[in-house]
């Protein structure tokens, strides 16, 4: 590691010269008021400052530099336009309270972009409306079964259960509980999909919701999901669409069209805004007809004469799950990548990513196990099972070899149904050169691991570090620097 | 097509690879009667078009005139090394950090954040970040019901109002009791708060300065929640703590607030972050992301994501939350901004937000017809009394060039003629005295 910054820091040194006071010293407050000592903050120049960060950004893989192949997180490229837009000063600086003053006049182009965004996202989505306040995918998700829970109470339904596939992503099960509901887990057929007999198992009236990542998180389309949507809908259970896998299916199939109730997008992955190190996302909930009553505040309206407005609160809606309009830049930012696709745009961005994805599988299938032998969606799984029970070379040894080559690794040990699973999402953005490489170096690993498995133990060799102690960091815990 | 860079010959040679005569056979597992019937989105436009529309949206919203407009969103400065750092892609395109070698830049990053947290809310440990301040608070609630085992909640009537209606949210699928106070003027209601607490008491959440700006000693109301083994949960904003009594100072459990104020833009409300900090003891109860230093195997410093098993990849429905994606560019914007200030620069950047909206205040103070509602001592906004409607005020303020502040009876009932005023370290001399001069002369 680089000294931290308080290492850095010299006493006397600043960064930043503030505005000059104009105006006198106001009296001082009570002693008991005030904190005893300024908080140890370090001083530096700004240019120590500058070059600090500079230095700790070149330890970063990132997606202007490396292949990011990771299943389920759709690492695209994100268009340098959405940056300069986002900085607009019309944007950046616009005050969120001009909504509580319920001045509109003051943030007519904000409302205008919220307005195209959610016309933009029922279309892409086949549904009939849709809430841009959640910040992230799991904030969605959590929101998407209020609104069900919403939903249940108001008809008086008696429902305590959410069904997950065993395949689904940890925030699923995560969110039925943080909405209080209890969680059955599915298991997956021998196609990686939801097990259709398992399901009407446990299908019953006390089932909130089901929800569904589609295609699933092995990379398939599930055969049997209108199937699911129509049993589940017989006991009054709402179909919930998480949208991590969209970008398979953009102009291929809507969710709102084969059943689905409520849906959450993840505009970080589909619509190539940037992952910023693991966030702002925005995760942005659309629902059918019979739950729109219970959306979040806020919502935009428009009419001609009055031009964009805020809509009163429905008595309804489940209140407030963010203090605005969400993450607004992150969503302003999603909108631009979709006005710049457009309609054809966005129709091959599914072809391309599936295409790619394909490409990939069908130059690692005969090197590694396929745990399901057909084509993929946008991401494939692929399993290094054989290798790790002839070689002790396992999957996490694979995907550490590849940072030593500028690849990232792709998702690792997920879905948890497969053994020492590799799954590998390269998106449409990548082009056949990069993939070759990327195919090559997974070959020459699993090569390697016939020829000398030993090797392995070293890599990453390259980086910053090489492997850490994790259960060291967990057991002396350390988490804040402080002076010796 | 843009962003795609497959050229005729690549597609032929990918479709020669799989063997496939078109891309079309790939879909084949996707049954026609399930495809879309509709798909009716404009046509794409040139980058070029697409700036100008956008530009367009841009000149729609009002960001001209001079900003007293608060209310935990406020109009800092911001240094430009802010923009160029957090601007590198080699940060803002990363992913979340799980591969580490791949990621010390981030993680060492989170880890100043963390560090930086702690010296500036006197508290020992913080995360990685929740989405905001609101959320931020949300989590807490339901942190302390972890913590204690108990079912009730108590928020003090100076809390933000929105953090209010988020904290309601979070809470009402759960068997939790949540009662929400009503201030006594601008202050805690005190009798009220005592009869309050008792042994069945997870928390008490208030906020200082509260939503009125106003400063208040809250020391004794929380040696009586510990007394009963009720925590304390403090949201603040992080500017005030350059110079206010740190929630480690009160013993408070756990701080919540909201990032913004550091070194990001108002964004129309967001991407901010929120903060979320507590006590060591209490660190397995914390939602989200945490950043720690260990060893690698060639026994150099390495950071690493840890204490995983709290959430929800690892967990799933026994997770402390369902967070994944946090605000962690927002963290690292916020980490330039504390480390760019140092420990002088911030204690006077608090002093000057002190003392310019003292200043204010008591030019306003002197006007016949106004009234300020704070009796307690104030840090960087004030609530003041009009003989007029908030909106004939705000309306009449913004001809002459200012958003004079956030109207509370949208907030509060009976709040009719209030307005909260807020000012920064932006504020200059003459735009106050000109601020005082538009009041004096619409009144």
């Amino acid at each position: 590691m680089s000294a931290t910054i308080f290492e850095k820091s010299h006493l006397g040194r600043a960064g930043i010269n503030l505005p000059k006071q104009q105006v006198g010293d106001a009296s001082a407050l009570n002693r008991e008021l005030l904190r005893s000592e300024k908080a140890k903050l370090p001083e530096l120049s700004e240019f120590d400052v500058v070059r600090h960060f500079t230095n700790l950004s070149k330890k970063n893989f990132s997606i202007d530099s490396n292949f990011y192949p990771l299943g389920s997180c759709t690492m695209k490229y994100n268009p340098k336009v959405e940056e300069r837009i986002g900085a607009l000063d019309g944007f950046a600086n616009l005050h969120p309270h001009h909504i509580t003053n319920d001045k509109p006049e003051f943030m007519q182009g904000a409302l205008e972009s919220l307005k195209i965004l959610e016309n933009d996202l029922k279309e892409i989505t086949g549904m009939d409306a849709f809430t841009l306040t959640p910040e992230a995918g799991a904030h969605g998700e959590m929101t998407g079964i209020m609104l069900i829970g919403a939903y249940h109470k108001k008809r008086g339904n008696k429902k305590r259960y959410v069904i997950v596939p065993d395949s689904s992503h940890g925030t699923n099960p995560a969110t039925a509980a943080m909405v209080d509901f209890e969680v059955i887990t599915v298991k997956s057929d021998k196609n990686g999909a939801m097990d259709v007999e398992a399901f009407k198992e446990v299908i019953s009236d006390e089932v909130a919701a089901v929800m569904m990542t589609v295609p699933n998180t092995v990379g398939l389309f599930n055969p049997g999901i209108k199937e699911i949507c129509d049993i589940a809908h017989k006991h009054d259970a709402l179909m919930y669409y998480d949208g991590a896998n969209l970008n398979a299916i953009l102009g291929l199939i809507r969710p709102g069209d084969i059943g689905f109730d409520v849906v959450h997008l993840n505009l970080h992955k589909t619509f190539a805004t940037p992952h910023g190190g693991g966030g702002p996302g925005a995760g942005p909930v659309g629902v059918r007809e019979h739950l729109v009553e219970f959306l979040p505040q806020l919502r935009v309206g428009y009419e001609e004469v009055k031009g964009y407005f805020l809509k009163d609160k429905s008595s309804e809606s489940i209140g407030r799950i963010s203090p605005f309009f969400g993450n607004y830049l992150v969503m302003l930012r999603a909108l631009v990548y979709m006005q710049t696709l457009g309609r054809e745009g966005m129709i091959n961005v599914s072809k391309k990513a599936v295409l790619n994805a394909n490409y990939i599988l069908s130059k690692l299938k005969e090197h590694l196990d396929v745990p399901y032998d057909t084509y993929c969606m946008h991401e494939c799984v692929l399993s290094a099972e054989s290798l790790y029970k002839k070689h002790h070379v396992s999957t996490l040894d694979i995907a550490k070899y590849l940072l030593d080559f500028g690849l990232h690794a792709p998702t690792i040990y997920f879905p948890l149904i497969v053994h020492e699973a590799i799954m590998i999402e390269p998106t449409e953005t990548e082009n056949i050169d990069t993939m070759d490489y990327f195919c090559q170096k997974v070959i020459d690993a699993v090569e390697l691991a016939k020829t000398n498995p030993e090797a392995f133990k070293e890599f990453p060799k390259t980086l910053p570090i090489s492997r850490a102690d994790e259960t060291k960091a967990a057991r002396s815990l350390n988490i804040r620097w402080q002076q010796d | 097509m843009p962003y795609t860079p497959h050229t005729k010959d690549d597609v032929q040679r990918m479709y020669a690879q799989i063997g496939i005569e078109d891309e079309s056979e790939l879909f084949d597992a996707v049954p026609q009667e399930l495809r879309v019937k509709s798909f009716d989105l404009d046509e794409g436009l040139s980058e070029f078009e697409v700036f100008e529309n956008f530009k367009k949206m841009a000149s729609d919203n009002d960001t001209s005139k001079v900003c007293f407009l608060g209310g935990g969103y406020y109009d800092h400065i911001i240094p430009s090394a802010i923009d160029a750092l957090s601007g590198r892609s080699e940060f803002y395109t990363a992913y979340t950090p799980y591969q580490a070698e791949a990621s010390q830049g981030t993680l060492q990053a989170l880890y100043e954040y963390q560090s930086l947290v702690c010296e500036l809310t006197g508290l020992e440990v913080t995360n990685a970040s929740m989405y905001d301040g609101g959320t931020a608070m949300a989590e807490a609630a339901l942190m302390a019901i972890r913590v204690t085992k108990r079912n009730k909640i108590i928020i003090d009537g100076g809390v933000n109002p929105i953090y209010i209606q988020i904290v309601k949210t979070y809470l009402a699928y759960h068997d939790i009791e949540l009662v929400v106070m009503k201030t006594k003027s601008d202050k805690v209601n005190l009798e009220e708060l005592v009869s309050l607490i008792d042994d069945s008491v997870a928390g008490y959440i208030f906020q200082n300065p509260n939503f009125f700006g106003s400063i208040e000693d809250y020391t004794k109301i929380i040696e009586s929640l510990h007394v009963v083994k009720a925590l304390a949960i403090m949201s603040a904003y992080p500017i005030a703590l350059g110079m206010l009594k740190t929630p480690g100072e009160l013993d408070a459990d756990i701080y919540c607030g909201d990032g913004q104020s550091l070194g990001n833009y108002l964004g129309f409300g967001g991407p901010s972050f929120g903060i979320l900090a507590t006590k060591q003891k209490y660190v397995r109860n914390l939602p989200g992301r945490i950043v720690g230093l260990t060893n690698d195997r060639n026994d150099n410093q390495a950071f690493v994501l840890t204490l995983q098993a709290r959430e929800q990849h690892i967990r799933r429905q026994k997770a402390t939350s369902n967070i994944c994606s946090n605000q962690n560019l927002m963290t690292l914007r916020a980490t330039i901004f504390m480390s760019l200030l140092g420990k002088d620069g911030f204690e006077k950047l608090a002093l000057q937000n002190y003392n310019n909206a003292n200043y204010l205040k008591s030019e306003l103070e002197k006007l016949p017809n106004i009234k300020i509602f704070n009796q307690s001592p104030i840090f960087n906004e004030f609530v003041v009394e009009l003989p007029i409607g908030c909106d004939e005020f705000l309306d009449k303020m913004s001809q002459k060039g200012f958003f004079a502040g956030l109207k509370l009876d949208n907030l509060y009932k009976n709040f009719e003629n209030r307005v909260l005023v807020s000012v920064t370290e932006k504020r200059s001399k003459t735009q106050m005295d000109s601020f005082v001069a538009s009041v004096k002369d619409i009144l």
